[in-house]
């Protein structure tokens, strides 16, 4: 998560935390999330271009939260995943509710969602968190 | 002149819910004598982390799916609520990039009550109309309001509805026209959190009105009569009042049927008429003609005819239909509803 009180680093972020805008190496095939600038695998010979995921996965991991970071705390129980997204890459995100049918394996796709609050006069971070499939 | 309508639609409804005899325990009220005097069984609640950007954002996602266009090509994005999440700072900006618009945009916040959705539509419509843009997002979105142990707490529910109006539609927009005046039945002032109401003035000089002058106005407009429209729609501050105005205008109970969403999710107050429409649209057939007048506290009413085309079969299978929404739900207690509505100091 961004810094709480930077509005300029999360507004950097608003395209892949909005849209999952991540890249792809048109060389090796190979997807990234978070954007990277290069790469690993292809060093100066990849061919990076912007790619919008489908926001669809699966669970990978999972997690419950009873006890929330600052910013978090009215969300509690809340539940937070490592989902393999179709594409390839592992990125870390909410699960909403229901919390009582999560299981490793289930069928997740992203929604759009408040992440965050810096207060209430604060400034409101949204994002993706992920939905189990019915 | 080119077809101009609805290309693509989509709703969102938060799953949770809450039911009137609920509410009315914590009141000491007679939860069976509300439910029915209101003809509203439950009404949808809110997560902790969805408001009328979220609802706004999943709404349109539905539309895209449906229009089939690329979102790039969307030029106006107008956003109607009463619960916009900022004062100043547009929802709409934060809708449109999450749904990746064009950013050569024209977008706006709209408010007036309950009607700033179908406002939003009027404006895409006109500006499609007048060849300024190629695309335009209309929404009606919120998270209502209702003081605790007031009325409306009863009835206040979330949702919204999403309209992607442009050429090619699924359904054509026939007309339109507005009925306003100056009636405040219902406001809330600046940094108030809920709205206050005029009890019984809310009803003849206000939603009844304003619902009836602006669909006869239409009526004698368009040369149309009753008999010509399949579907009615209109605003649903409850279960009653739509299907009394429906008979003070002499269409048939069961043309209004089909839209009355609100005995299963509450008063989406913005989303509305707006969910009511895609309700319709989700069984309306090909040359079907659908009657909608929505209705804004303050007040006004827009009216608008819609002649549904062939396009609309094969369009509303992309994206859920609105009863999966009503249908797919979870009861949550009053407690829990205290904490998701933010009512909890920590």
């Amino acid at each position: 998560m961004p810094n709480k009180s930077s509005i300029p680093l999360s507004w950097r972020l608003n395209k892949s935390i909005y849209r999952l805008v991540g890249n792809k190496c048109k060389r090796c095939g190979t997807f990234f999330f978070p954007s990277r600038d290069i790469c690993p695998k292809c060093r100066r010979k990849g061919d990076i271009e912007e790619v919008v995921f489908s926001g669809e996965g699966e669970v990978y991991s999972y997690t419950m939260i009873n006890v929330a970071p600052k910013g978090f705390e009215q969300q509690t129980p809340y539940l937070i995943g490592i989902i393999k997204l179709k594409e390839g890459p592992l990125i870390t995100g909410q699960i909403v509710r229901p919390n009582n049918n999560i299981e490793i394996g289930k069928k997740v796709y992203a929604v759009f969602r408040k992440l965050t609050e810096d207060s209430k006069s604060g400034i409101i971070k949204y994002g993706f968190k992920f939905k189990i499939k019915d | 002149m080119t077809d101009i309508g609805i290309v693509g639609y989509g709703c969102y409804i938060p799953r949770l819910r809450i039911r009137v005899e609920e509410i009315a325990r914590i009141w000491g009220a007679d939860g069976k004598n509300i439910k029915n005097s209101l003809g509203v069984e439950e009404k949808s609640v809110p997560d902790i982390d969805e408001d009328t950007v979220t609802i706004a954002v999943e709404a349109s996602k539905n539309a895209l799916k449906r229009a089939r266009i690329n979102p790039r090509n969307i030029e106006a994005v107008f956003i109607g609520s009463e619960s916009h999440p900022y004062v100043v700072n547009p929802s709409g900006t934060i809708v449109a990039e999450a749904i990746g618009v064009s950013n050569n945009l024209f977008c706006a916040d709209l408010e007036f009550a309950c009607k700033a959705g179908t406002a939003g539509m009027q404006i895409c419509y006109a500006m499609v109309k007048a060849g300024m843009i190629k695309y335009g997002l209309a929404i009606g979105s919120d998270t209502a309001q209702g003081r605790p142990g007031d009325a409306l707490e009863y009835t206040a529910a979330a949702g919204g509805a999403a309209f992607i109006i442009g050429n090619n539609p699924l359904a054509i927009i026939e007309d339109t026209l507005s009925f306003a005046t100056d009636t405040p039945d219902f406001f809330r002032r600046e940094g108030e959190p809920y709205p206050k109401h005029a009890g019984r003035f809310t009803g003849e000089p206000a939603y009844f009105r304003h619902v009836v002058t602006a669909t006869t106005n239409f009526l004698k407009k368009t040369g149309l009569k009753q008999d010509d429209f399949d579907y009615i729609v209109f605003h649903m501050p409850n279960g009653k009042f739509p299907l009394k105005a429906a008979k003070k205008l002499g269409f048939p109970p069961e043309k209004i049927k089909q839209s009355l969403v609100v005995k299963k999710i509450g008063n989406t107050y913005s989303g509305s008429s707006l969910l009511g429409l895609s309700n319709v649209l989700d069984v309306a057939k090909p040359n079907e003609r659908i009657l909608l007048t929505s209705y804004g506290s303050g007040a006004g009413s827009d009216c608008f005819s819609f002649l549904v085309t062939d396009a609309i079969e094969e369009r509303r299978c992309s994206a859920p239909r609105t009863r999966e929404y009503i249908e797919n739900k979870e009861y949550v207690d009053y407690g829990l509803y205290v904490k998701l509505k933010g009512k909890l100091k920590l």
